[in-house]
């Protein structure tokens, strides 16, 4: 589904990443992991398409086309979904209102017909059971005044409405208490697929209690130092980082 | 200014009314048009409207249709609608709704004729063209307006709508309405002006308004000025509120090629309450000047402002906002908010808060902030599938939405929503 080759990207004259290689398969589940400053969100953000990243070399190809060549609402319409690590507020849209001109936009980019307000209420419903959302912020502006587990918890729920293919949670661990973590993992275990794929970019390997992930990469200095399997999270939590980041 | 003065001998006489224009005429000869060298005046130049002489349109017969107005004018079918055609009233297109007993919404002309002691004892009594050299233009020149007469007590419940339209005929020329508004003790209605235009002729509107609200009345105003972008356009509104009342203004801008737009509040009886809200958008060379001042005589009272600008390609926005705290006002309540998104690197603002306060036991805060699209949010919608078009355009409306949402007229407010989806609407991606 995703293969990474070779991928080098800047922030003005600064390179981040320094060649990341990383293929993902449907129904994979994986974990990119490491200590602050490695580049891993960078690496969420560029697939994502961020406008402030400049990949100097190296390609991402997803199901077969070029990823860096597309805009990034092509990206999503093409099925890539990134949730953010600071969802951004948009006081004056609602939310109902942004998830519905997502939803639309999708659907009519697959030659789909628009689906009208309250079809799309109906729709609704069962999404916001799964993250445990009330209807009311649905009619509250996109993040505006929102705890932070009420913006991450809408990430989730912008992801069950928009089903992507490839979905990559940026730190949605972070700033969690329990109860939100436990909501947010279970709507991230109930979309999951066999023709779907998840990145889960994390600091801790706390999150990984919740969604088990099938892979899981070390990420330090813009490199990949390390991947393994699921053992490789519980390693990293015992024993830190500085073990296999040392010289990267 | 010679040229007006041969415009000026032509004009109408109405009894009092000749002695009133000429003082109002040798007003305006003695100021002349403002110049930047005058504070109020310091970032909008009049220069291309002095330099022409704009004389009032001549009578002719109306071409605009009615399905025109049902088109352009913000409006439901209940209101109470005076429709005015380059400065001259339309009957044909106007609609009268039933209006409460003993209130009179009626054109200057028809009042001057039916009650001219009651226009003569108010007319020019707020708006005083001391030093307005516009409104003494206006006082001089005007032809016809609206006269609105809310007696004690009474609820109006269906707004009061006045549209202005111009068209071709007008180009060249000048329309100087005017409207006097008597709201008094206990009455509550709403006023729902529209400057509108069919095609884009060049001409001169310069607007003159007065309002008395009395005390515990409620007068709710609503201007929208979408003149032609290649006309003209200076309002003057002049309010004076008595105890306990409660007015609320809300401008929208988004035609003209340079528009001015003074609202003036004030606020002499105890308690009053003042909220001047607005919204202008503008493109291309467009210039928008708002200037709003507020002179809190009386205590207790209170005032809030929140104007808000999007400009794009090399427009120009002024805010000018001027709140005056006289040593009586003691517990004066005043907030001024002023905010403006720039979508390009060649649109300008300017922003000048002067607060003048010579009480000691008074709240009076002011804001201001210039923007640009928050890129970060147009990269989080379009991560989520919106296009990039559609993108901008919706952030642009939610910028704007803290004011639309003031207004309380579901119509109006839909109907301004969709012009602000309008307005920036690239045909072409960058």
């Amino acid at each position: 589904m995703l293969t990474i080759d070779n991928l080098h990207a800047n922030v003005g004259d600064k390179e981040i990443l320094k060649g990341i290689s990383l293929t993902v398969n449907a129904g994979e589940v994986h974990a990119i992991m490491g200590p602050n400053g490695s580049g891993k969100s960078t690496l969420a953000q560029v697939i994502a398409g961020h406008p402030g990243y400049a990949v100097t070399s190296g390609s991402i190809t997803y199901d077969g086309t070029d990823l860096l060549a597309q805009q990034p609402e092509e990206r999503a319409q093409h099925g890539v979904f990134l949730a953010f690590q600071y969802p951004v507020e948009i006081p004056g849209v609602t939310n109902a209102y942004f998830l519905r001109s997502a939803y639309n936009e999708i659907r009519k980019s697959k030659g789909e017909e628009e689906v009208d307000p309250m079809d799309f209420l109906d729709l609704m419903e069962q999404k916001l059971k799964l993250v445990e959302m009330d209807e009311v912020m649905l009619h509250r502006s996109v993040n505006a005044g929102f705890s932070g587990g009420e913006k991450k918890r809408n990430e989730i729920l912008q992801m069950a409405v928009l089903a992507p293919k490839l979905a990559i949670l940026d730190e949605t661990d972070s700033g969690l208490d329990i109860d939100a973590l436990r909501i947010v993992a279970h709507g991230v275990n109930q979309l999951k697929r066999p023709d779907n794929a998840t990145i889960l970019v994390t600091h801790y390997q706390r999150l990984l209690n919740y969604i088990v992930p099938d892979f899981v990469h070390v990420l330090a200095g813009g490199r990949i130092v390390k991947s393994g399997g699921k053992e490789l999270a519980l390693e990293l939590e015992a024993k830190g980082y500085d073990w296999i980041t040392e010289g990267a | 200014m010679s040229t007006y003065a041969d415009a000026f001998a032509a004009g109408p006489s109405h009894g009092w009314l000749p002695e009133l224009r000429k003082s109002a005429f040798d007003r305006f000869t003695a100021l002349g048009f403002p110049t930047t060298r005058n504070e109020d005046w310091h970032f909008t130049s009049v220069t291309k409207i002095a330099e022409r002489t704009f004389k009032p349109v001549k009578p002719g017969t109306c071409a605009v249709s009615q399905k025109a107005v049902e088109r352009m004018a913000h409006g439901e079918a209940d209101w109470h609608r005076l429709v005015f055609v380059n400065g001259r009233f339309e009957r044909g297109l106007s609609h009268f709704a039933e209006l409460p007993a003993d209130v009179t919404v009626a054109t200057l002309n028809e009042m001057l004729k039916e009650s001219p002691e009651f226009v003569a004892e108010r007319l020019g009594k707020l708006a005083s063209f001391d030093a307005h050299p516009f409104t003494a233009l206006n006082t001089a020149f005007t032809q016809d307006g609206v006269v609105i007469h809310v007696p004690r007590g009474v609820v109006v419940d269906a707004p009061i709508q006045i549209v202005h339209i111009c068209d071709d005929k007008a180009a060249g020329g000048a329309v100087h309405p005017r409207l006097l508004v008597v709201a008094e003790a206990q009455s509550q209605f709403t006023i729902v002006e529209s400057y509108l235009a069919v095609g884009t002729p060049s001409y001169f509107t310069n607007a003159v308004a007065e309002i008395e609200v009395g005390s515990g009345a409620r007068v709710d105003h609503y201007k929208v000025q979408q003149e032609s972008t290649e006309a003209f356009h200076v309002g003057t509104v002049q309010v004076t509120q008595a105890r306990d009342s409660v007015y609320h203004s809300f401008s929208f801008a988004s035609g003209a090629a340079l528009s001015r737009t003074n609202v003036y509040t004030r606020l002499i009886g105890e308690g009053a309450e003042a909220k001047l809200n607005g919204l202008y958008l503008v493109d291309g060379t467009q210039h928008a000047d708002h200037q709003t001042f507020v002179e809190h005589i009386a205590p207790k009272c209170a005032s809030r402002e929140l104007y808000k600008g999007v400009l794009d390609g090399t427009s120009h926005g002024v805010f000018n906002g001027k709140v005056y705290v006289d040593p009586l006002a003691q517990k004066t309540d005043g907030k001024q908010t002023n905010h403006a998104l720039l979508l390009s690197e060649g649109s300008r603002v300017d922003t000048k808060p002067q607060l003048e306060i010579f009480a000691d036991d008074v709240k009076c805060t002011h804001g201001a902030t210039v923007g640009k699209l928050d890129q970060v949010g147009l990269f989080y919608m379009k991560s989520r599938g919106i296009n990039a078009e559609a993108a901008r355009t919706l952030l642009i409306y939610a910028f704007a939405a803290e004011v639309l949402e003031t207004i309380e007229l579901d119509g109006l407010r839909t109907q301004l929503e969709a012009a602000v989806f309008e307005q920036f609407v690239r045909t072409t991606p960058e």
